[in-house]
């Protein structure tokens, strides 16, 4: 049975011949060949990030607004508090717009839609929702409520745009894990006698919950980074706002503008302001991941 | 022993949202409720020994199925059931898989209709009331009828206490006192002695067979006429097995127990009748004893011998 190469004794049946032995060699070299060369782009764009973005940072970085002066060099031409501020004001709207109906609605396909054809419709339309590029939602939004009623940019419109892009992420995901609750879960708790709303409330929703975060967090960070769907929408500030209803700023838009400026200083700030809008991401996605340990469904 | 002071009403008392109206009448009434609910609890009324032999026509039906059909989508699943469930006995269904044997528990507290695409017709009279007429809320039908099911399912979120709590909570029963109840039905479970000192902690950090009393404890909260278990011992060991065995002898003091079981050693132990089911059919039922040593029918007797199943 085993050839003359292979170790004799009663293990020898077992033993794989050279041939293999070369072929699974091969394979294993070939997927860890494809695995860094995914890595090199990955760990460059970090190096190029903090190489050039750590020297923008100070503490007036971040404390003080761009002044739009961009043009002559040696004079002040401030942070990007006003960015930093923008993009978690128009995320935060975003968010409390897209989160309770993107949860809506998959709470109604899993529990009541089911298999109805309009839950497949519905399905239908969040997973073309997904593919949609950003830019089209800002477009969308251009065209409905600043053409369309004659208006200006607005924080709150970049919001709108915003929260149109996050809305098929939160409910995609939210569908997942509400389909992960065990179904003996939900059986009991009417088996008990309780109405199907205050099992969705008391039972369902709160063991999906952390796995739902996950989802949200993901959505949040995607959108924190998004530039187009702002830059007709929401435009671009220099002076801090609270006022959702006029120009605001915003990290992407601000990086957008400056890395396309002639001073080498505001590009040195688009480079900072890349590090920044990248560090607030990855501890969005780490919180995420936290949240995701303690999920009790995975 | 009466089981609640007024069952025929009970059932019409239920409103769609399942609260119940805080006008004072039914407040007291509510009251009234959950002080019989205690003492079948507690167990303090004398409950009399229902029939231990499973003598004929010893005890009342508390529940009555009737010309009960019921199907998945096209499939006929139950072909004409006519049974009845007596007041404060244990009654087995055995059968081989796919007999419909949860199915038929499953109709008695409209739970069968939960699965998308299935129906049941006929009658099930709970005390005489049938819980499938237009004008019952089927969530009032529930919380008089508790079910467990095969698999431990205590709620994830939840502490031993909510879990408990929840039957109280989940059906926007009166609260107060609400220590008191949750421990009774722990009581009521067998479970307080081992979990009195970690009430706060995870329903599901417990033992598989403390998990099952546990959801046993929580459909006791609620205060039901009637407990329908599904196969409620097949995910457990022997040990835990025999503990919710001598917990169904002594619920079956306050309750009407009906068990699904593929153990037909457990139907012979717990069980003071026994329904043979087969092929969505009711082939045979009368006292356990009977049904094991001189059924009336071949299948029957050819099943508890083990020739197929």
């Amino acid at each position: 049975m085993s050839t003359s190469t292979q170790p004799t004794g009663a293990l020898a049946r077992f033993a794989p011949s050279a041939a293999r032995r070369r072929r699974d060699m091969l394979a294993r070299r070939v997927v860890l060949a494809a695995t860094v060369l995914a890595l090199v782009p990955l760990v460059l764009i970090l190096y190029y990030l903090v190489h050039k973005g750590i020297g923008a940072w100070s503490p007036s970085f971040f404390t003080s607004d761009p002044t739009g002066n961009t043009f002559f060099g040696g004079s002040k031409i401030g942070g990007v508090k006003s960015a930093i501020l923008g993009t978690i004001e128009m995320v935060a709207l975003a968010a409390a717009i897209s989160i309770p109906i993107g949860i809506g609605v998959a709470v109604w396909l899993v529990e009541y839609g089911r298999d109805s054809w309009f839950a497949h419709t519905v399905r239908f339309f969040i997973d073309v929702m997904t593919g949609v590029p950003s830019i089209v939602f800002g477009l969308f939004v251009y065209i409905v409520l600043i053409v369309g009623t004659g208006s200006s940019y607005a924080g709150y419109k970049g919001s709108i745009a915003l929260a149109l892009l996050m809305l098929p992420i939160v409910t995609r995901s939210a569908e997942v894990v509400l389909l992960l609750v065990p179904n003996g879960l939900r059986e009991s708790a009417l088996a008990l006698g309780a109405p199907r709303w205050r099992v969705i409330g008391r039972v369902v929703l709160p063991t999906a919950l952390p796995g739902m975060l996950t989802g949200m967090l993901l959505a949040v960070a995607r959108a924190a980074g998004e530039t187009a769907p702002l830059l007709f929408t929401a435009a671009a500030a220099n002076a801090t706002t609270l006022n959702l209803g006029a120009f605001m700023n915003s990290l992407p838009v601000q990086i957008y503008n400056d890395i396309t400026k002639p001073t080498s200083a505001v590009v040195e700030r688009a480079w900072g302001a890349a590090l920044t809008l990248v560090l607030m991401i990855l501890i969005l996605n780490m919180v995420a991941r936290l949240l995701a340990r303690r999920n009790r469904l995975a | 022993m009466t089981l609640t002071p007024d069952p025929g009403s009970k059932v019409a008392e239920m409103d769609p949202e399942g609260r119940p109206e805080v006008s004072r009448s039914e407040a007291a009434s509510a009251d009234a409720l959950a002080a019989d609910q205690r003492t079948r609890i507690t167990g303090e009324a004398p409950a009399p020994s229902a029939s231990e032999a499973g003598g004929e026509g010893a005890a009342s039906p508390a529940v009555q199925v009737e010309g009960l059909r019921a199907y998945y989508g096209d499939s006929m699943q139950l072909k004409g059931i006519d049974i009845e469930f007596r007041a404060n006995e244990v009654t087995a269904i055995i059968g081989p898989s796919g007999c419909g044997k949860s199915t038929l528990i499953r109709c008695i507290n409209r739970m069968h209709e939960e699965i998308p695409g299935a129906r049941a017709e006929g009658r099930v009279l709970l005390e005489g009331s049938d819980v499938y007429d237009p004008s019952v809320d089927v969530v009032a039908v529930r919380r008089a009828i508790g079910m467990v099911f095969q698999k431990p399912n205590p709620f994830p979120t939840m502490s031993v206490f909510d879990n408990v709590a929840a039957g109280l909570r989940l059906t926007a029963r009166r609260r107060e006192n609400l220590d008191h109840k949750v421990e009774q039905a722990l009581r009521g479970a067998g479970l307080w002695e081992e979990v009195s000192d970690r009430l706060g902690q995870p329903g599901i950090g417990l033992s598989g067979g403390q998990q099952q009393r546990l959801c046993i404890a929580r459909s006791l909260a609620v205060g039901p006429e009637v407990i329908l278990m599904d196969e409620p011992c097949s995910a457990l060991d022997p040990i835990a097995t025999l503990k919710i065995e001598e917990l169904i002898a002594e619920l079956k003091q306050r309750v009407t127990i009906v068990i699904v079981t593929h153990n037909m050693q457990q139907a012979a132990r717990v069980a003071d009748r026994t329904a043979f089911m087969l092929s969505g059919e009711l082939v045979e039922v009368g006292p356990t004893e009977t049904i094991f040593t001189k059924p009336t029918d071949s299948r029957t007797e050819e099943y508890v011998t083990g020739k197929f199943g």
